[in-house]
């Protein structure tokens, strides 16, 4: 065969390449957004799916154009957006495998619930050089305890919630003598307590700690546990579970009067509300793990994400839903953002650089990326008290507590800034 | 004094949980030399059967107590569907096979089942509060106990000494130690070993959703109640001794009232405490407190 000549071979490759743009310009590839959120085991029910239904509709209703202001532009920048969805079942040594299968096949991941896992992704992340946004985790030791280019979460600590179910707590009964708490052993359960009770001496020196149970993570039975602290004498019960375990909790302690004889604070109840309604006990005092759920401010954002979620999935989208869908908004603010007025889509250091120290809107409200070198967010926080009304179960006496008042200054650890007294 | 009831009180009503989801583990290791991984998801299997038909009971505004009812059916039927299924199906054509080759095998049956109740019932969780809830609370050392307590030691001693009886008792019984004892010489002389095994496999399925029956209306039954289960029962039925039905009894008390007292007095070492016990056991007494003596084999 005749070798091609100089100008076959230019004409050839011309129109190769033309091959490859045409349908790049009919067709938009679409972004694609790797999630990953619990599919099965026992976080499944209360956060994994509803973060999964909620990054579906967003997913959904942001390239139909239908999202409320600031977000009306369809998909990215007008680029449609695509779900890659994985579960984080497993433990943290196979989410490392299945993050690093993952990332060739996506442009953005979105994820992680656990804290355990949120912990052992950022190195790998910020080894393959990926942009990854944890959108749930609670431990403020990814960024207390390191500094990442290419990690960012967009949801706030469990510091937070500790500190202000503690000053929702003192406000209320500030004759407040003695705590007890009930938390699974765990680095969740065992960070909870330890902010609360650490929130608790700052704001009442000299209150007395009666005892602090360490059920097993899962164990679901705590009958010797409600024994103990309702023998305790604690005026009050904290507890940070989640799931089935705060469900037990709930289904155990409440037909023994533990919800009378303590006033209990459940710190991340909120998911609870859903499956257990009218069954927790009024004057419960509950979290959400920020201004998520029943506690989400009257915006158009929070009205769109309720009315929507609620016609397709029939529940009420709780706070897992809210932090998921405020992940992907907020990734879209800085793809935009970095995008600016030009066509052609920004890079990965582009869209990094315009996250950092962003200041967007969720639907839980305004999300300040503030903590970490501008890679942590910190929002409101919100607190509530738990009142049966027309056979229905309410959130009264919502207290508000500014995102400044409940957060640490950005380079002090929360352990610190706690125990120093809380101050700015 | 007043603070030894409450954990003397606490400790007995988990043991007699534990002791109802590893008498049917050791039941069948004791017989057919298989360590039933799947033993953690019939349990499971029983717990939402239990949701669903005391719940439809309930549901239908049927009288309230008739619900005890129901959990006990939800067991019976899980034993005697689901273990026949498993052991005609799957474990009959494996007998003979290396112990490690069996436990992966219901392993694998463990994760399918997992993934079956997944799809039967979802990922959220399933709520059965009646039943704990309507015989209400009694007084001790000042403190509300559930009635419920007391009824679950009575039905795990009903099932000790009913099983008791069956095996010592009884010529099915007696047949069966047989084959404990020796499978092979049972063979010659004319047990009809395949059937003592389908037996066996049903009645200790029965006995691992009876457990999850009656523990369903103390807890929310979520994915993954097996897994711990499988994990605590194994514990309970090493210490006792591997296939003793009296070392299973002996062994949840033990790990009960240790891990009522820990909760008690020292509750950062509850995790701890109950392979704490399990590991001494083992020092003093490798095999376990009851191990059967091995048949010597010339």
């Amino acid at each position: 065969m005749r070798p091609l000549s100089s100008f076959g071979l230019r004409a050839a490759l011309a129109a190769f390449v033309v091959l490859l743009a045409v349908p790049a310009s009919q067709a938009q590839q679409p972004l694609k957004v790797g999630i990953v959120t619990f599919l099965s085991g026992p976080a499944a029910g209360p956060f994994g799916v509803p973060a999964r239904n909620a990054a579906e509709l967003t997913a959904e209703l942001l390239n139909a154009g239908t999202v409320p202001a600031p977000y009306s532009q369809k998909g990215f920048g007008g680029t449609p957006i695509e779900l890659v969805i994985i579960d984080e079942a497993g433990g943290p040594q196979k989410q490392v495998a299945e993050y690093r299968n993952l990332v060739p096949r996506v442009d953005i991941v979105i994820g992680y619930i656990s804290s355990g896992d949120c912990l052992a992704i950022a190195p790998v992340a910020e080894e393959q050089k990926k942009l990854t946004v944890l959108f749930d985790c609670g431990t403020p030791r990814i960024f207390e305890d390191a500094s990442y280019k290419y990690v960012f979460r967009t949801g706030p600590t469990g510091t937070m919630d500790n500190v202000s179910v503690a000053l929702y707590l003192v406000e209320r009964t500030p004759n407040v003598k003695s705590i007890a708490g009930l938390n699974q052993n765990y680095a969740w359960g065992q960070d909870s307590w330890a902010d609360f009770e650490n929130a608790m001496k700052t704001l009442k020196p000299g209150i007395e700690v009666k005892t602090s149970q360490m059920p097993k993570l899962f164990a679901g039975q705590f009958g010797a546990e409600i024994t103990t602290l309702l023998g305790s004498g604690a005026e009050v019960v904290h507890s940070s579970m989640w799931g089935g375990d705060l469900e037990g909790l709930v289904l155990q302690g409440a037909p023994r009067g533990l919800f009378e004889k303590h006033k209990v604070v459940l710190s991340a109840g909120e998911p609870a509300i859903n499956r257990l309604g009218t069954r927790i006990p009024d004057g419960t005092i509950l979290g959400a793990r920020g201004p998520f759920g029943p506690f989400a401010p009257d915006t158009d954002l929070a009205r769109w994400l309720k009315t929507t979620y609620q016609d397709r999935y029939h529940v009420p989208p709780n706070y897992a839903s809210f932090k998921m869908t405020q992940a992907i908004l907020g990734v879209k603010a800085a793809y935009e953002k970095a995008k600016g007025s030009g066509n052609g889509a920004p890079d990965q250091d582009k869209i990094i650089a315009a996250l950092e120290n962003l200041t967007f809107e969720g639907p839980g409200g305004p999300v300040k990326m503030a903590l970490g070198k501008g890679h942590q967010a910190i929002m409101d926080a919100a607190v509530g008290t738990t009142k049966v009304e027309g056979g229905e179960l309410k959130i009264v006496d919502v207290a508000r507590y500014s995102a400044d008042k409940v957060n640490p200054p950005d380079g002090v650890k929360s352990e610190a800034w706690i125990k120093s007294g809380l101050k700015k | 004094m007043s603070s030894i009831l409450p954990v003397a009180f606490d400790g007995i009503a988990y043991a007699s949980w534990l002791f109802l989801i590893s008498a049917g583990l050791t039941l069948i290791y004791g017989v057919m030399r298989i360590l039933n991984v799947a033993h953690g998801s019939l349990y499971a299997l029983g717990a939402y059967a239990a949701c669903s038909l005391a719940g439809a009971w309930l549901g239908g505004g049927l009288p309230a107590a008739g619900s005890f009812a129901m959990l006990l059916l939800a067991a019976v039927l899980v034993g005697s569907l689901v273990g026949p299924l498993i052991e005609r199906g799957l474990l009959q054509w494996m007998y003979g096979k290396d112990e490690v080759v069996l436990v992966l095998i219901t392993y694998a049956v463990f994760l399918i089942m997992e993934d079956v109740i997944k799809l039967v019932w979802g990922v959220d969780s399933l709520l059965l509060p009646e039943p704990y809830a309507l015989p209400g609370n009694f007084q001790l050392g000042g403190l509300p106990y559930p009635v419920y307590n007391v009824l679950l030691i009575a039905l795990a001693l009903a099932t000790g000494l009913i099983l008791a009886w069956a095996l010592y008792r009884t010529r099915q019984g007696k047949l069966l130690l047989a084959v404990i004892h020796d499978r092979e010489m049972s063979m010659a002389m004319g047990i009809n070993v395949s059937r003592v095994y389908l037996a066996t496999f049903a009645v200790g399925a029965t006995l691992a959703a009876l457990g999850g029956a009656f523990t369903a209306p103390t807890i929310a039954v979520t994915p993954g109640i097996g897994v711990e289960v499988i994990v605590l029962a194994f514990a309970v039925v090493v210490i006792g001794g591997l296939g003793s039905l009296g070392g299973a009894a002996l062994g949840a008390l033990l790990v009960g009232l240790v891990r009522s007292a820990t909760v008690r007095y020292w509750p950062e070492a509850e995790l701890f405490s109950i392979y704490a016990v399990m590991a001494m056991v083992l020092i003093a007494r490798p095999k376990g407190l009851f191990a059967a003596q091995e048949a010597r084999k010339i």
